[in-house]
């Protein structure tokens, strides 16, 4: 069992110039639970994901990790980079364009965090690369750039990059959108291994059935509000908000043919 | 065409190549290094900081680089900064080169995907981790081609350094020019040995990219 984090969300705001893109999004985040955020492209949910390791910076409201707000020591005043940079070390992130760093081997990837933020000695930090390839199934790739690998291999090398570095909570955001269909199942098994574990997750995604068959909770946003949040069989199978249906009905049109 | 002549200069002649080789070799190196720090300070110092590089390149890049050796040359004593004409030339070269590798190197940083620098934010790495391990190396790459081009611009710039008298290439062609009135023979060594400097430096660019790409060229 992991130690695993929660996170709180209370009033968060977000606006870009006079745009607003978050209002006033009230979330709890339980630990070792799995959070999926649905809702239509722009909505507001990658926006809302990033605010919790403070990616994109809230202008108002907390954002909690563990009880300890993330991004400011107070209201408009901001955190040291210093400070910030230690609570981002708990948190793993993984990205819908996976963002591996093309000059490293998957090895490299995995431990550069190692080396650089936790100050593990490079043979160490090598070990633990070499493990946490292994877990997400990729010790053979472990001497391969990304540009040698598959779309679902990168995909799986940045969560082993996350993993690594014993994070207590996971955002992931959109992880499979930009993966051709028959390699989303690749990294989504291995999320729900990790799930499985124990781990806090918080999943931007549009893998319906991910959401129905792994969250614990799922919210559902449009407009930069968070709509509902609930069990998944609530929200996806029995929504009672007109705009949960109507965005379920255009996905469901979508995905049948 | 009496190539006799170039008996008698070959030494002397040989001698401003070898000049030229260095002052070009240390005012590019000198030129990047300072147009380096100046495109990391226009990254990440503060708004006025930024408006006295940006000016500092703005005057720079446009004034033509003969007056700006003379005023280094001639002026500088005025101010008390009295140099001998070869690190004059040096210095000059390098103010000289130093906004347009700037501008290189802000262009090769913006081509690294935002995506890669936040994943090691993401990951708690501190800033100059970011700029030495992501930043630096993948804005190198991008930036390579437009650096050697640049290098190789420069080389011909040296020639200019002769009015100050440093005794580069042109100086001594001059020389034996003047001397023996055979302007044409001069000339085509002049030319010949920038021919051969240049091909040389295209070339070892080529194979430098060539080598630093290796692994990020995609493969499917």
């Amino acid at each position: 069992m992991l130690a695993a984090s929660s996170v709180e969300m209370r009033k968060v705001n977000k606006y870009y110039g006079k745009f607003q893109a978050l209002k006033d999004i009230e979330l709890s985040i339980p630990p070792g639970k799995v959070t999926c955020l649905i809702g239509p492209s722009g909505s507001g949910k990658s926006t809302l994901l990033r605010c919790i390791n403070f990616l994109e910076e809230y202008d108002s409201g907390e954002v909690r990790i563990d009880g300890q707000l993330i991004g400011y020591d107070a209201p408009n005043k901001k955190m040291s980079g210093r400070r910030l940079r230690e609570m981002r070390r708990s948190i793993g992130m993984v990205f819908q364009q996976f963002n591996l760093w093309p000059h490293m081997t998957a090895r490299e990837n995995v431990a550069e965090g190692l080396i650089r933020v936790r100050r593990i000695s490079k043979a160490d930090a090598d070990r633990r690369a070499s493990e946490a390839l292994a877990k997400v199934g990729l010790a053979d790739k472990s001497a391969s750039h990304p540009s040698r690998l598959s779309g679902g291999q990168q995909q799986r090398v940045a969560i082993a990059r996350a993993i690594a570095m014993e994070p207590k909570l996971m955002l992931f955001d959109e992880p499979t959108s930009a993966l051709d269909p028959e390699l989303v199942g690749e990294v989504l098994s291995v999320m729900r291994t990790l799930a499985g574990e124990g781990m806090t997750m918080v999943v931007v995604t549009h893998e319906m059935g991910f959401a129905a068959h792994v969250a614990d909770q799922v919210g559902f946003m449009e407009k930069g509000e968070l709509v509902s949040v609930d069990s998944p069989d609530r929200i996806l199978h029995r929504p009672e908000d007109a705009r949960i249906q109507s965005f379920l009905r255009t996905y469901h049109e979508r995905n049948s043919f | 065409m009496e190539w006799s002549v170039l008996q008698q200069y070959g030494p002397s002649l040989l001698k401003g190549f070898g000049n030229t080789i260095l002052c070009w070799a240390l005012g590019t190196v000198f030129g990047m290094a300072l147009g380096l720090v100046i495109a990391l300070i226009q990254r990440y110092a503060p708004r006025w900081v930024t408006w006295i590089v940006q000016a500092y390149i703005e005057v720079i890049r446009g004034t033509p680089f003969l007056v700006q050796l003379f005023v280094l040359y001639y002026g500088g004593p005025l101010v008390g900064l009295r140099l001998d004409a070869l690190p004059a030339g040096l210095l000059g070269l390098t103010i000289y080169g130093s906004p347009y590798f700037a501008e290189i190197f802000r262009s090769g940083f913006r081509a690294v995907p935002d995506g890669q620098i936040e994943a090691a934010r993401a990951i708690g790495m501190s800033e100059s981790d970011i700029v030495r391990r992501i930043l630096l190396p993948l804005g190198l790459v991008s930036a390579l081609p437009a650096l050697v081009n640049f290098s190789i611009i420069l080389t011909k710039e040296t020639v200019i350094l002769s009015i100050i008298t440093v005794p580069e290439l042109l100086y001594q062609v001059q020389r034996m020019s003047a001397e023996t009135f055979r302007y044409v023979e001069a000339n085509l060594v002049l030319a010949l040995f920038f021919w051969g400097l240049v091909e040389t430096i295209s070339r070892v660019g080529l194979r430098l990219e060539a080598r630093i790409t290796k692994h990020l060229i995609e493969r499917t």
